[in-house]
Parts: C-alpha cells; structure tokens; sequence
C-alpha cells in the first residue's frame, strides 16, 4: 500500500516557485493536449503551431508584442488589487471605459490641439476614465461591503451596453455608411507604430514604465506593506491602523486607471475609432487576470507572463485560421492554463510524500 | 388589459426560472462553505450540452438529463480544486467560467443559428390551469418551472429540516467542529459543489431547449453572474430564492415592455445589471453576520486545524 504524507513547506524560493509554475503549466498543456485530441486535432501540432504562431516568425513575434501591451498594463494594474485581495473583475469594463474617454477627447478637440497635447491628454482621460469606474466597486466594497467580484462584472456588462448606445446612437460616425462605430480619430490623435508592425511603441513605454513603478511600490514603500498586509492579513492590519478606505481606493485607482490607459492604447494605437465593444478589448481584462497569477501577482514577472499569454492569443489565432477551430478554444487554454496554476499552488506551500509501506494502516 | 398581464406575468415567471435553478444550486454550494463563481460557465456547458442533444436526438428529457451530467462533471474540478487542494475559491471559479464559457463556443460551433425542431413543451397541469388568472400563470408553464420551484422548496426543507442539511450548514460555519462529529466535510463540499453544477446546468437547459430553442455564444449573458448576487439577495435561503428570482425574471422582462417607448434598447440591456447593483446596495444595510452569510464561505478548510 502507498500513503500520502502532506507537509507545510517552511519556505518557499523563487526556484521552486518558477519550477511550480512551470510544472503547473506542463501539466496543463497536457490536459489541453487531450481537449485537443477529443476535437480529433493532433495536440502536438495545435500546440507547437500555437508557439510557433506565436514566437516563431518575426510578424508574429510583432503581434505578440503589441497584444502584450494592454496585457501588461492590465496585469500589472490587477497585480497590485490580488494583491490586496480585491478581486477586481472589471477590467475589461475599466478598458473600455479608458476607450470611451479617450474617445471623447480625441473626438472633440481633434482638430485644434497639436498631436502631444492631445495624445497626452487622451491617456490621461482614459487613466479618470478606468480610475473612476474602478473606485466604484471600492466604495461600495468597503462602505456598503458589497462584494467586489459581483460590481466589477455588473460593470463590464454596463460599460460594454454604455458603449454600443453610444455607437449606434449620439456618436455614430458620419462616415461609417451607416454602421455603428464613431468616425475615425483625426490623425493627431493616433499613435505612431514601430514601422512594420503594429507595435504603438508610446503605450509599450508606458506599461513598462507603469510595471517599474509598481514594483517599488510593492516591495520599497509603506503603501506596498499595507497593501500586502490587507491581502495577507486583514485583522493585523486593522490593529496596526491601515486606513482600508484610504488604500482600496488608491489600488482601485491605479488598477482601473492602468487598464483604462490600455484601452486608450488599443484605441488609439490600433482600431482608431471606437467601434463595437468585442472588438476594442477581445477579453484583455479577464486574460490580464491569468496573466497577474502566473506572475505571481508580482509587477515585474507580469512583463513576462504577459508575453506568453499574447503568444497564446497571436498563436490561437494562427490556429484558428490554419485548423479550423473556434474562437473559443484560446478561452478553454487560458482556463485550464489558469486552474492548474492555482491548483500548483498547493504543491508550492505544503510537500506532498508518497510512502510505500507493507502494513497498511 | 387582464391578458397583458397573465401575459407579462407569465414571462416574468419564465424569465424567472433559470435565475431560481441557478440561485438554489449556489445557495446549497455556498451553505457548505464554498462560493463558486463557475456558475456562468458551467450554466453555458449546460445550455449547449442540452442543444445539441435535443438537436440530434429530438428528446428534450433525455438532453436535461445530459446537461445535468455535463454540468456535474464539470464542477468536479471547482470541488477538487478548492476543498482538495485548498486553492483560492475566487480564482478557481473564474477558471471554471472561462473553461466553461470555452468549451460551450468551442462544441456549440456548428450549431450557431439552427433552430430547435422540439422543444421543451410547456405542460398544462388538469384542473389547476383552469382557474382564472392564477392557472395561466402558474399552471400552464414550462416543466423547467415547476421542478424549479419544486427543487427550491426541497432544497429549503434539505436545509433547514433535515439531518444531512444540518450537516452542510455546519460545515459552512464550523467545519472543524463538523468533523469532530464525524461527519466527512470534504466530501459532503465536493457533495454540494457538484449539486450546485446541476442545478447551473438545468439552468442553461432551460435556456437552450425552452426559453429560446437556440444556441449562441454569450446565450447565459450574465445570469450566472446575477445568480451569484441572488444568492446574497436571499440570504441564502432556497426559499426566499423563488422571490428574488422572480423579480429578477421581471426586470428582464420589463425592458420588452419599455422598448416601444423608444428608450434605447442599450440603455434597458443594462437594467439587470444596474438592478443587481440596486438590491446588493439595498442589502447592505445589515451586516454580514446579520445578512446569514456562512461563516467560512470562501475559505479552505484544512483538516486537523484550528
């Protein structure tokens, strides 16, 4: 007979955590592998074609980059709330509310402010725009204890509504034919891309400088403490006097301003007028959710984990295209990609021993 | 003028009815500690799981029954994931949406705009449905309605009166003194989390082979989410669940009613949400003891700790 023996782990190493995650992430390509097999698609295949799609080309590798962006931003933003145990759910809403502002701004002055200004001033509308949809869930989080994960999703379904009337209706675009989407941007208000690619280089330097500021505000400042004592633990953090109010809303402010600075990005940087809200974020919200827990909820590995899961989005595209599975699939990888990580972190905490022994007991 | 009535009435009650199979399969998940935002995910499996087996078989009973399996099995990882392996609930579930909201566009996909050729048939009950006005109301409805309610007065007896659901709440208020008392509280959560995923799954089938005899992605829109704050709403009790839902199942119904008054059609879309917004910020009035929430709601449960 064999015997399971379960052992808390005294520490924990960022080895260990890296060969977790790592682990973690095999396992759940081999569950993915057999989705894939039961589709009747060879999973090595689908697989390496995903990779390859991905990373293996230097048109995909651009792709890559310039879907990593509104996923670095996002994440790093939803980093700092997991953080603190607030689980915001409503990025997506924040980045389509950032679109929204940034929208407005680029439509009303357009026309009379000089490119800097108004591409400055459109990121900033779009950082209130996230900002404040994100205080929301805050305020009602600590004065009125409504659960957060609830008001986040409420809200994304309200801001993508918000949106569409405002497509088809007061903004609908003059030279759409008819169509919902607001006219295009004037040419001032759109963002420069690295030539050949699709790479609007202004918003990358703004998530990587974003993820920098966050890690030393996670691990070099009293603020990042409490937000790590709030997360960790609650009760403590009440008796050494952390004001919750005060800190929920700065996180809420800076998590939902960053996403809304994303959706500035995707705007202002790819589609160039505000059109159906599917289109301006294809689920960047909830992916930067995955992306936040592979990092470890840690600024910095967010550059990383954000890269692989735009791989998984450039390459689930290439395999759509190429095996003719649905859209869908890349939502069923980020799933089980997302479970088995959260399921790794039972064997990074405690030691599971398997012992044989010839007296069951 | 009494025929709009019975007649919006009688939607309401239809657009009621996933909410309450979905609220009473949460609040029974829920009673035993483990909050599961999976619902929305598993109530999709379920919705399409029940298309395509009413699609292919033309037996709507037997696609309910297949719905419920599918919805069942696929709970088994939220329950593995939170009780054994103690990870974070919150995470967990959202996984189970995706994997969920995943795998129903993924087998839903050749099924996209075809319509049902059978479907659920609404069922007249003898006598009872000849009463005036209480009889087309509630007695002329789709089998979904009258096992929801069925379900949700069984479910608030399970709980509240029997041996077993005194076991269940316990567990979500003390589960170490449950044990003590010898009862096994991991498996009675992997117990009522794969309960729950049942119910999500009616839920779907209801709206797959009643509500709309079709499929397409995003069908649940929300309501799995919504069930989620219905569970709150009523205090976690099955009971109190039928109102709640029903008035939910009225607040969809009221935006057909207000869009011939040329209100965008956006702008009600959004009624639900804001509703639910509405009724937690209504609810939170008390606090959460008060509110009847189960004490460890959420969190793990590791056995021979204090």
């Amino acid at each position: 007979m064999f015997k399971l023996t379960v052992y808390d782990r005294e520490s924990i190493t960022p080895l260990r955590s890296l060969a977790t995650n790592t682990g973690s992430i095999v396992a759940a390509l081999f569950v993915i592998s057999i989705v894939f097999l039961l589709c009747g698609v060879n999973p090595l295949y689908a697989i390496g074609k995903i990779f390859s799609g991905s990373f293996g080309s230097m048109y995909g590798f651009k792709e890559t980059v310039t879907k990593a962006i509104p996923l670095i931003l996002t994440g790093g933003g939803l980093a700092l709330a997991f953080r603190a145990k607030f689980w915001n759910i409503g990025a997506e809403g924040q980045i389509l509310m950032g679109a929204l502002m940034g929208t407005w701004v680029g439509l009303a002055w357009g026309a009379v402010l000089p490119s800097f200004v108004l591409i400055t001033l459109m990121f900033l509308a779009g950082f209130i725009g996230g900002a404040l949809l994100g205080l929301i869930p805050a305020l009602l989080k600590i004065k009125f204890s409504i659960n957060e994960v609830i008001s986040t999703l409420m809200l994304n379904y309200i801001c993508a509504e918000l949106i569409t009337m405002l497509i088809v209706g007061p903004w609908k675009g003059s030279t759409r034919f008819g169509f919902p989407g607001t006219n295009n941007l004037a040419d001032a208000a759109l963002l420069d891309v690295i030539p050949g690619s699709r790479i609007h280089y202004v918003t990358l330097i703004l998530a990587i400088i974003a993820v920098l500021i966050l890690s030393v505000i996670v691990y070099r400042t009293r603020f990042g403490y409490e937000v790590r004592v709030i997360g960790e633990n609650p009760e403590a953090g009440k008796y050494a006097g952390i004001d919750f109010f005060r800190t929920t809303l700065v996180i809420m402010l800076v998590s939902g301003g960053l996403a809304g600075v994303a959706g500035v990005g995707e705007l202002a940087g790819i589609h160039h007028y505000l059109g159906y809200p599917a289109s301006i974020s294809s689920g960047y919200g909830f992916t930067a959710i995955i992306v936040a827990w592979l990092a470890k909820l840690n600024p910095m590995y967010v550059l990383v984990s954000a890269m692989f899961f735009a791989g998984i989005i450039v390459g689930g595209d290439a395999i759509q295209i190429s095996l003719g599975l649905p859209g869908a699939t890349v939502q069923i990888v980020n799933g089980i990609l997302l479970i088995f990580l959260i399921m790794g972190d039972y064997f990074l905490k405690h030691k599971v021993v398997v012992s044989f022994s010839n007296n069951p007991s | 003028m009494e025929d709009v009535v019975i007649s919006v009435l009688h939607r309401t009650m239809v657009a009621g009815t996933p909410l309450l199979l979905g609220t009473v399969g949460e609040v029974i998940c829920e009673r035993s500690g483990i909050l599961n935002l999976g619902v929305e995910g598993v109530m999709s499996v379920g919705a399409v799981v029940a298309f395509i087996v009413t699609y292919t078989t033309g037996n709507p009973w037997l696609a309910l029954l297949a719905a419920i399996c599918a919805g069942m099995l696929i709970s088994v990882l939220h329950a593995f994931a939170s009780v054994t392996l103690q990870a974070n609930q919150v995470v967990s579930g959202l996984a189970l949406t995706m994997i969920g909201l995943g795998l129903s566009g993924m087998l839903g996909k050749p099924y996209v705009g075809k319509p049902l050729a059978v479907k659920m048939n609404d069922v007249a009950i003898p006598w009872l449905s000849d009463i005036p006005f209480v009889g087309p109301l509630f007695f002329k409805q789709s089998p979904f309605f009258y096992m929801a309610i069925i379900l949700a007065l069984a479910a608030w007896f399970f709980l509240e009166r029997t041996l077993p659901g005194i076991k269940v709440r316990s567990a979500g208020e003390n589960p170490g003194a449950t044990e003590t008392q010898g009862v096994n509280v991991a498996l009675l959560r992997y117990a009522c989390v794969i309960t729950g995923g049942a119910f999500s799954a009616m839920a779907g089938a209801h709206l797959s082979t009643s509500y709309s005899k079709s499929w397409i992605e995003g069908m649940t829109a929300g309501r799995g989410w919504i069930v989620i704050a219905l569970t709150i709403f009523s205090l976690w009790n099955p009971g109190k669940a039928i109102m709640g839902a029903f008035i939910f199942g009225g607040v969809f119904v009221l935006q057909y009613l207000l869009q011939p008054l040329g209100i965008s059609p956006n702008f009600l879309a959004m009624l639900p949400y804001v509703s639910t917004l509405l009724i937690l910020l209504a609810m939170s009035t008390k606090d959460r003891r008060k509110l009847n929430a189960p004490a460890q709601l959420g969190e793990p449960y590791k056995r021979g700790e204090r």
